[in-house]
């Protein structure tokens, strides 16, 4: 057991009900569940997609923003672990007329359910049903706070490329996150998990877009793609969110794009091996040329791959642990 | 803790297993396709070695030998909850159509072998499920009975409180079976 869990302690048990930020979870804890991912990874491959760890549960997923891969990954990844899932959309429910998000949640743990999947557009949202209900609560995002499962799912796919899954140790690497800085929930977990496992963390955008609150996280910041792409390992491009930008952040998509688009050419100043990530949706041709998301350096599809390992460990263990 | 066997009848116990495996395979027609499934953490150690005893005779071509991580598949998994670990499951060969010898290290109430049975039903249809056991202590709480079992504890005073370890290099320090108190 000692031998599979590399440096973890034999002692250590997960102590979470709730997956709500990377920001609460202690190094241990998150190379505790990406481990368990590793375990779950198999289920996926083989011809019966099903094991029957929470046979007899109800999962609950609870979305108030518009997601596809998200709710569809925790939808599978439930499902997968032979739980039932139930889907509610607050389009043409009765938050539409008028109920709370609480009173929601309530409503929802009345019929008996074991864990709540909650996105909403407001931070803090997930923290908040948290404490209302007895069930289990996972963040799927939470306005621009936190997305742990996509913090903890573009950690894993480093570390399987970089061969870093004895360990999860990521000491002496370096990861850019580029791009709207200010809006992302991604870019936040994202430099928890990071952070976490040892990697140094870079964060290039306009400066409009980079609040300066995030060097005190550690984080290195800078307005220049050109310049910090050739010393990192990985880079995480963000989608330009144009749903969350209120206020004209930069002059034209054209001069964000030229400016910290990653195109081909640019590319050229990375190193051979360096890593392209994007939690999607792309906007190609916006932030990430076609040809280099296609390219063999882009992790995207297999983020969206290893997601169903993430989120099946995530419920597992949140809903184990109550 | 006690000691019951020392790493020489632990090599002895692990050869008499592989031969009752060999002599059974023997008899089989030549186009039967065999393969050993250890359950982890201790199961998938003895499964390797039968499998080196096994090709050392060279008669038939080598087994295979893949690694099970039941803890999935645990009747037990509401209670102990959190406190359980997920290890990897690494079968890298087909088990349609296989016969497989399910190797563990301890045989006591049955339930992992239950749980083994319906994580290797879930991966494949083998054509049988033999089960190999290092040691046999008894205390069967369902109706599963071994093919082949090394040492046969069953009528050994071991206590309900006792647990019966394994320890196996390279994961132990040294090779050998012992009754202590259990944690």
């Amino acid at each position: 057991m000692s031998k599979q869990l590399g440096n973890q302690a034999d002692d250590y048990r997960w102590p979470h009900r709730h997956l709500l930020s990377l920001e609460e979870l202690s190094s241990q804890d998150i190379r505790f569940l990406l481990t368990t991912a590793l375990g779950f990874e198999s289920v996926s491959t083989r011809s019966v997609k099903k094991v029957p760890a929470l046979r007899g549960r109800v999962v609950v997923n609870l979305f108030f923003e518009d997601s596809t891969r998200t709710r569809a990954s925790f939808h599978l990844a439930a499902s997968r672990l032979s739980a039932d899932v139930l889907e509610f959309s607050a389009k043409g429910s009765s938050v539409a007329k008028g109920e709370t998000l609480i009173d929601t949640a309530r409503n929802i743990e009345a019929m008996g359910v074991d864990a709540i999947v909650v996105r909403h557009q407001q931070s803090g949202a997930a923290r908040m049903v948290s404490q209302a209900v007895g069930c289990s609560v996972l963040n799927a995002g939470d306005g621009q706070h936190e997305h742990p499962t996509q913090g903890l799912l573009d950690v894993f796919t480093i570390a399987k490329r970089l061969n870093r899954t004895d360990t999860f140790d990521f000491t002496g690497l370096k990861v850019a996150i580029v791009g709207d800085i200010a809006h992302s929930r991604v870019a936040r977990s994202n430099v928890h998990a990071l952070q976490k496992l040892g990697a140094r963390v870079v964060l290039v955008g306009p400066p409009t877009l980079l609040p300066g609150g995030f060097r005190d996280m550690g984080c290195e910041l800078s307005h220049d793609l050109d310049a910090v792409l050739p010393g990192v390992d990985a880079v995480n491009m963000l989608r330009v969110q144009f749903e969350r930008l209120t206020s004209q952040a930069f002059p034209s998509v054209r001069e964000y794009s030229s400016l910290f688009g990653l195109t081909a050419a640019r590319m050229q100043r990375a190193r051979k091996d360096i890593l392209v990530m994007h939690p999607g949706p792309m906007n190609r041709g916006l932030e990430i040329e076609s040809a280099v998301a296609d390219s063999p350096n882009s992790t995207i599809l297999e983020q969206v791959t290893n997601g169903l390992a993430i989120r099946m460990a995530g419920l597992f263990l949140t809903v184990g642990a109550s | 803790m006690r000691q019951i066997a020392d790493s020489k009848h632990v090599e002895v116990l692990i050869h008499g297993l592989a031969d009752a495996v060999a002599a059974v395979r023997l008899e089989a027609p030549a186009d039967q396709t065999w393969a050993l499934v250890g359950i982890r953490n201790r199961g998938d150690e003895i499964a390797r070695r039968i499998a080196r005893r096994l090709d050392a005779h060279g008669d038939k071509p080598p087994v295979p030998v893949g690694s099970l991580d039941i803890t999935l598949y645990r009747d037990d998994l509401s209670e102990i909850g959190s406190q359980a670990v997920v290890g990897t499951t690494d079968i890298p060969f087909e088990l349609d159509a296989v016969h497989v010898v399910l190797v563990d290290d301890v045989l006591m109430t049955g339930r992992s072998i239950r749980a083994a049975m319906a994580s290797l039903i879930d991966l494949g249809r083998p054509r049988r499920i033999w089960l190999a056991v290092l040691t046999d202590r008894g205390g069967r709480e369902l109706p599963i009975c071994p093919d082949f079992v090394g040492l046969d504890l069953t009528s050994e005073p071991i206590e309900a409180g006792e647990h019966v370890y394994v320890h196996l290099k390279p994961a132990d320090d040294k090779d050998q079976i012992a009754v202590g108190p259990i944690g």
